[in-house]
């Protein structure tokens, strides 16, 4: 494998790895056909990015060399990023990078070819893997939000940094609102800030969602593609499902391709609460109208309560065909709390009075598969397993 | 109780966003006084807060183009509300280059103080920005412990030398002494000093000029030379100089010997007090 960038691009390719070192502490590697891809996942499964950078965004791109296997990669994210740790100084000095694989030391090679001759040269060890999918489609998405990244960039300044979530939903006129999400604590006696921020529809390029739409993600993870999207001055699309279906944030110009899928916090469905449930409702505040000129309100009251559901995500046609194949048997490996069983235990929490629910974000998709020899790269079936009691 | 309130002159509205800043250095959690014409930021001298005091007021009129308030009752129409401080300087820091900032009194599931910004955007359609400051209501029979303290005739009534050098000073001298010694005379000299076992570091201000002495009562006789010192704990003075973004229009400390130090600041036209008590 080997590949050069050049110009501003490597500065492009720099912001990527930063984004992408927002998500996971390892980033996956693989030289495609159709282009490099970088991927990398969270601890907690609940957050993919992928960048897919095109054949002509390289000077030169050669996915294999002849008489080598495919590489598929897997590197420590911090050395990686040491590598583009400084914008500034990519920007200013670095003319080109070359970026190959020595077959001998079994090492990623990094070359950055700097002004004045210097030229700096980075080994980095990397550990052959599977390749890391995520399962989604976009197009199945009934919601889906375009706007200039700017734009989404100036509504989330009134946003503390340190907020961790957010909820985006639309309320009544077509208007776009984000709102600071915080987990209620029962005990905690100081209450955290509520920010809205209202975009009208006129900021938005498309804007195809219903009334009273909603979903909960991670802002912090949503940062790192807005600040690429941002400092690459391109449009940022966000297709969402309901509470509970991945979030799946895109960015497209014609040499790159990023995808940042989110896990969303889901709402219990309201058939399995019984008399408990009234219990566990928390004194969350409902989205109701602000008196201010244009009245927001979401319709969708639901957003009172979380309970975070397990999650199949059945991506596209190859993996619906294949029902009944599973990975691992069993519960998923990454699932961290526990049991599929715990679905039907929904129930038992919601009797404690007073006790928060579990505030866990579940696994998109389930570990990385083996893709075996020949298969069609690109979004290739996952095998999922159907979880049980779903609704 | 009603409140509510609208700022939409962009000089008021920074004005008001530093004033905010300064107290969100100078206390993690205040009390907000509404009244009919003035609205203070009071810290009362709590052991919580180490003895420190703080009292800031400014016309309402200077800055608010709207100002509706409905008090407890009629016979006590103010408002007294416990927030803190960082979330009113965050909400007004979004407020940088708006159109307009509303501020009112709302009960969402949870008293707030609701801050509504108008910002200016590219398209034609408004931004708006809203935050939903959490506060406590004050109960009436505590507002006795948040009245303006009564400052005792001072000792020596001196003017500040520039805050930035006087904080500079400050800032080096705690690294050696937590206790540091603040003494002024009528001759315009202020000196700070701090002494420990190996050194003994004063930092001298001349020239800095007193204002007149309200009271003719205290000992005109005595030396103008005389200093009056008092001591005090370096952090609290350090918090109340890093308060100070700003270099203010009028600044002047009085010193109750042994007793305590009594700053009197004029931002334009909000006045702040800040009272730190002696080490005893």
């Amino acid at each position: 494998m080997k590949c050069l960038v050049t110009g501003s691009n490597v500065k492009v390719l720099g912001k990527a790895v930063h984004s992408l070192s927002r998500i996971g502490d390892e980033l996956y590697l693989e030289p495609l056909e159709d282009g490099l891809s970088l991927r990398t996942v969270n601890s907690s499964r609940s957050a993919y990015a992928c960048f897919l950078f095109a054949p002509l965004f390289f000077q030169q791109y050669q996915a294999t060399t002849p008489g080598q296997d495919l590489l598929r990669c897997k590197i420590l994210m911090k050395s990686f990023l040491s590598v583009f740790r400084s914008l500034v100084m990519l920007e200013k000095t670095v003319e080109k990078c070359c970026i190959s694989l020595n077959g001998q030391s079994s090492r990623l090679v990094v070359q950055l070819h700097c002004k004045f001759g210097v030229r700096k040269t980075h080994n980095l060890s990397f550990q052959d893997c599977e390749s890391l999918q995520a399962v989604f489609d976009p197009a199945l998405c009934p919601h889906v939000l375009r706007a200039p990244a700017r734009v989404l960039g100036e509504a989330v300044l009134p946003f503390p940094p340190a907020l961790a979530e957010v909820t985006l939903g639309i309320g009544r006129g077509c208007r776009v609102i984000l709102r600071s999400y915080h987990e209620e604590d029962a005990d905690s006696t100081v209450r955290a800030m509520v920010t809205e921020v209202c975009l009208g529809e006129e900021d938005f390029q498309q804007l195809q969602a219903q009334e009273g739409a909603a979903i909960t993600f991670c802002l912090k993870e949503f940062r790192g593609l807005l600040s690429f999207a941002e400092s690459a001055n391109l449009n940022l699309c966000i297709h969402f499902d309901a509470p509970g279906r991945p979030a799946i944030f895109t960015v497209k110009d014609s040499l790159l391709d990023g995808h940042f899928v989110l896990a969303t916090l889901s709402e219990t469905d309201s058939y399995s609460q019984d008399l408990g449930s009234l219990e566990r409702h928390r004194p969350v505040p409902q989205l109701q109208a602000h008196s201010t000129p244009h009245p927001d309100d979401f319709a969708n009251d639901d957003i009172d309560s979380y309970m975070i559901a397990m999650e199949t995500t059945i991506g596209n046609e190859g993996s619906r065909a294949l029902p009944s194949i599973s990975l691992s048997p069993g519960p998923q490996p990454p699932q961290s709390p526990g049991s599929p069983s715990e679905e039907e235990d929904e129930a038992e929490p919601s009797t404690v009075p007073g006790t928060p629910p579990p505030k866990k974000f579940r696994s998109l998709f389930f570990g990385s598969i083996l893709a075996p020899v020949g298969s069609p790269q690109g979004p290739s079936p996952v095998l999922a397993e159907d979880s049980e009691g779903e609704g | 109780m009603k409140f509510r309130g609208k700022i939409v002159d962009g000089a008021c509205l920074n004005h008001f966003t530093r004033i905010s800043n300064m107290i969100a250095k100078l206390a993690k959690t205040c009390t907000l006084r509404i009244s009919p014409d003035k609205l203070n930021f009071i810290l009362c001298d709590k052991l919580a807060n180490g003895g420190v005091s703080m009292w800031c007021e400014l016309e309402q009129e200077n800055f608010f183009s709207e100002f509706q308030m409905e008090g407890f009752s009629a016979e006590n129409n103010e408002i007294y509300l416990e927030l803190t401080s960082e979330n009113l300087s965050r909400a007004l820091k979004t407020a940088q280059n708006a159109r307009a900032l509303k501020i009112k009194l709302t009960n969402k599931h949870f008293p707030c103080l609701t801050v509504s910004v108008e910002l200016f955007s590219m398209s034609s359609s408004t931004r708006i920005a809203t935050h939903d400051i959490p506060i406590k209501v004050i109960p009436r029979k505590l507002w006795k412990d948040l009245q303006e303290p009564m400052v005792p005739d001072p000792d020596v009534s001196i003017y500040l030398p520039v805050l930035k050098t006087m904080k500079s000073v400050v800032e080096k001298m705690k690294n050696i002494s937590s206790h540091l010694v603040v003494e002024a005379n009528r001759d315009g000299e202020l000196n700070l000093k701090i002494e420990t076992e190996l050194v003994c570091v004063t930092t001298h201000f001349k020239d800095l000029g007193n204002p007149p002495l309200a009271s003719e009562s205290t000992s005109q006789d005595r030396n103008p030379e005389h200093m009056a010192e008092v001591h005090i704990d370096i952090r609290k003075l350090l918090q109340f100089l890093a308060g100070q973004q700003v270099n203010p229009t009028k600044a002047l400390c009085n010193i109750v010997t042994n007793k305590m130090v009594h700053f009197h600041l004029l931002h334009e036209d909000v006045s702040l007090q800040y009272f730190i008590p002696a080490l005893s």
